[in-house]
């Protein structure tokens, strides 16, 4: 066990992998030998020479084209996209091609990878370095898409991602890079996809979140047992597609008071599949409408990014809400 | 690599009979943008280092690139700009003080709080475009905007430029091939220097320099010494006079290099070799500059120790006015995402409205909630 900050565990975790088996490649913008704008890939290119991770030209298109062909053709390629909000020149790319290769070939041809890419914002990054677009994916069938909170999620998950038959779009909440840290395993283990992290338990509130919001809700829940007694039940729910739909309804039985909380826009966002979900499945528990906690429906902002990003009174708000109904 | 231009030597001379098209005011103007824009990086280096702004580009080695391509331009021409263009702004006049309030996201900023710093956009007293972050996205930006011009007749030249990284982009593939098939008034100004944070040029394409790339485009194009500030001048002079005449685009390399880091994030020791850096030092642009301006007799010692103390002070005093000026108002997150404020984004503004004076964070002039 090692304590590891997330930046650290996504490391460790891009070594194990690569020392495990030799098809891993990384690449991508700047991954060589400055380790990536965050450090993610630090010590990869001297450790597995400049044939397994090395920078590309600027192109998201190219990154994603190529690592495609190479995951036809025997390769196990992890791409990093260096900020999510960059990943759209590749938008094409995933959508249309990784995400359907399988589909269309009737199983013959395949795309396992991962393209990892950090989202979210809390780092004063503006309109293009702040975004949360795992909405625009999650509606892609033949892509899955993964987003840890811990040290310990972003390792196992990180590995579960390399070893999957598909392409996983596997996004890092760079708000969480350095600001957490956990205990990690050392060499290989999985946590399984498509499963959901009980958080903490609790009977009054379910409240469903993932990524940078984890901690936030986190807080607010200890404020609503400490200021009004009320037990959140905390669900992270770190793969959104395909999703463990079961686990998701189970947890709204418990409580029958749902919250769900994202940074993401509220319009189309992840909020209201999980909404969408429980008023189909079991609308009958459920004691008070759903409420979601949101970013707004605008761009991202700068100066008043604070504002934009659900904090934990805003949480809490809405934990109270639903418990007061 | 293709024949490069430079009109200034290394010991500041030029051909005889050389005519730069500017009078020496002029001249003295373009030198001081130079300072202009290392005082800017100089200032914004020291407030972000203090935690007042998050981040800043410096432009240290490619003042004459900027410099030069400006002065090459019309108040009536578009600039395209990368975020590295502080000097075609501060050229044509763009005040310090206004680029400072984007740098401090402030209520005053253009852009009212809402980009990272040094993403600029201005319409007056010339058009330089509102920067994105996306790279290579506004070449094709540039195309269509020239189109315009050229179906109304005007003879505006639209000069857009980018960085060695932003020719690998889709928008610079799109953006050079409308452009020579619509043969709009564009000037491509591909700002080589050296490296994109940290790849360098040699992997960033395997052509023999970027110029060359017009070629298979059907465009001509112009290698030029971008520490060269007349040479980048004339480069973009000449461009653009056959786009005003209906000739289409042409694509400008200009050699340079980049002696700082990518941003105030980035630490290049980890990988730009100290001897290209060493190489570079001895090209300074401004340096090459003042010993053709000496040799003009327009350059003395004291004018230059004069020059320095204002530009600094004139920056120093933008920075601080901008650091005073409050926050923009919360009504700033929604707005302008439409022209018109739709139920939804008005219903989540007041929600914040609401909260914020509940609160007590609503913050100085905020009144009622105005959208
Ligand atoms: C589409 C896209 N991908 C990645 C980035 C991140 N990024 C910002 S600047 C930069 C390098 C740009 O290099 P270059 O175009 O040569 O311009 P320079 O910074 O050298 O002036 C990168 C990769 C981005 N802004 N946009």
């Amino acid at each position: 066990m090692a304590n590891l900050t997330l930046i650290q565990a996504v490391n460790d975790g891009l070594k194990t992998a690569m020392r495990a088996d030799e098809s891993v490649v990384m690449f991508g913008e700047d991954v060589g030998p400055k380790g990536g704008v965050f450090l993610a890939t630090e010590g990869l290119t001297a450790e597995f020479g400049k044939g397994r991770c090395f920078d590309t030209p600027l192109s998201e298109d190219g990154i994603i084209g190529t690592a495609i062909g190479m995951a036809m053709n025997g390769l196990r390629p992890v791409a990093e996209i260096q900020f999510q909000d960059f990943i759209f020149p590749a938008f094409d790319q995933i959508v249309s091609e990784a995400a359907k290769l399988r589909y269309r070939s009737g199983g013959q041809y395949t795309a396992p990878m991962v393209i990892r890419t950090p989202y979210g914002g809390g780092i004063r990054g503006g309109l293009y370095h702040s975004q949360s677009g795992e909405a625009y994916f999650a509606h892609t069938a033949g892509l899955k898409v993964v987003i840890p909170s811990t040290p310990h999620d972003a390792k196992g998950l990180l590995l579960a991602s390399i070893q999957d038959p598909d392409p996983v779009l596997f996004m890092e909440p760079k708000a969480l890079y350095r600001s957490v840290k956990g205990e990690v395993p050392e060499g290989e283990y999985t946590v399984d996809l498509s499963t959901l992290r009980t958080v903490r338990e609790g009977r009054d509130v379910t409240v469903y979140c993932y990524g940078a919001m984890v901690p936030v809700v986190e807080k607010a829940a200890a404020q609503a047992k400490e200021q009004r007694g009320i037990d959140c039940l905390i669900i992270d729910l770190r793969t959104l597609l395909p999703l463990d739909e079961e686990g998701v309804i189970e947890a709204a039985k418990q409580t029958g008071r749902v919250v769900v909380v994202h940074e993401a826009p509220r319009f189309c966002g992840y909020g209201a599949e999980i909404s969408a979900m429980i008023a189909e499945r079991c609308i009958e528990y459920m004691e008070a409408p759903v409420k979601r906690v949101t970013g707004f429906d605008t761009p991202f902002p700068n100066t008043l990014e604070h504002h934009y990003l659900p904090d934990e009174r805003r949480v809490l708000d809405a934990i109270e809400a639903v418990y007061d109904f | 690599m293709t024949d490069m231009l430079t009109v200034i030597s290394s010991t500041g001379a030029t051909k005889k009979g050389y005519d730069a098209g500017l009078s020496d005011e002029e001249l003295l103007h373009c030198y001081r943008t130079m300072l202009l824009v290392r005082s800017f990086d100089e200032i914004c280096l020291k407030l972000q280092r203090s935690g007042r702004i998050g981040f800043s580009i410096p432009n240290l080695g490619i003042e004459a690139t900027q410099v030069g391509a400006a002065s090459a331009l019309r108040k009536t021409d578009w600039i395209f700009p990368s975020y590295r263009d502080f000097g075609m702004a501060l050229y044509h006049g763009i005040p310090a003080l206004e680029m400072m309030h984007n740098m401090f996201g402030n209520a005053e900023d253009a852009a009212k709080g809402r980009q990272m710093p040094v993403h600029f956009s201005f319409v007056d007293p010339i058009h330089f475009y509102s920067i994105s972050s996306p790279i290579g996205t506004h070449l094709p930006h540039a195309v269509g905007a020239a189109y315009a011009s050229q179906l109304r007749q005007e003879d505006t030249v639209h000069l857009v430029s980018f960085g060695d990284g932003g020719t690998s982009s889709c928008g610079f593939h799109s953006g050079m091939n409308f452009a020579a098939v619509w043969k709009a008034p564009v000037v491509f100004l591909c700002q080589n220097n050296g490296y994109a944070i940290s790849c360098p040029s040699d992997e960033q394409t395997a052509s023999d320099g970027y110029a060359i790339k017009a070629e298979a485009y059907g465009m001509p194009h112009q290698t030029v010494d971008g520490n060269d500030l007349l040479a980048v001048r004339q480069a973009v002079l000449d461009a653009s006079e056959r786009a005003r005449k209906g000739e289409g685009p042409t694509l400008i390399e200009a050699v340079t290099f980049r002696m700082g880091g990518h941003s105030t994030s980035d630490d290049p020791t980890k990988y730009v070799p100290k001897e290209i850096v060493d190489k570079w030092k001895k090209k300074d642009p401004v340096e090459r500059f003042r010993k053709f301006l000496e040799k003009r007799k327009l350059w003395t010692q004291k004018l230059e120790d004069q020059m320095r103390k204002e530009t600094l002070a004139e920056v120093d005093a933008a920075a601080k006015a901008a650091q005073k000026v409050a926050k923009p108002g919360l009504e700033t997150i929604f707005s302008d995402v439409y022209a018109e404020v739709p139920a939804h984004i008005r219903q989540q503004g007041e929600f914040l409205f609401d909260l914020s004076k509940r609160r007590g964070e609503a913050d100085a002039g905020d009144g009622e909630f105005p959208l």
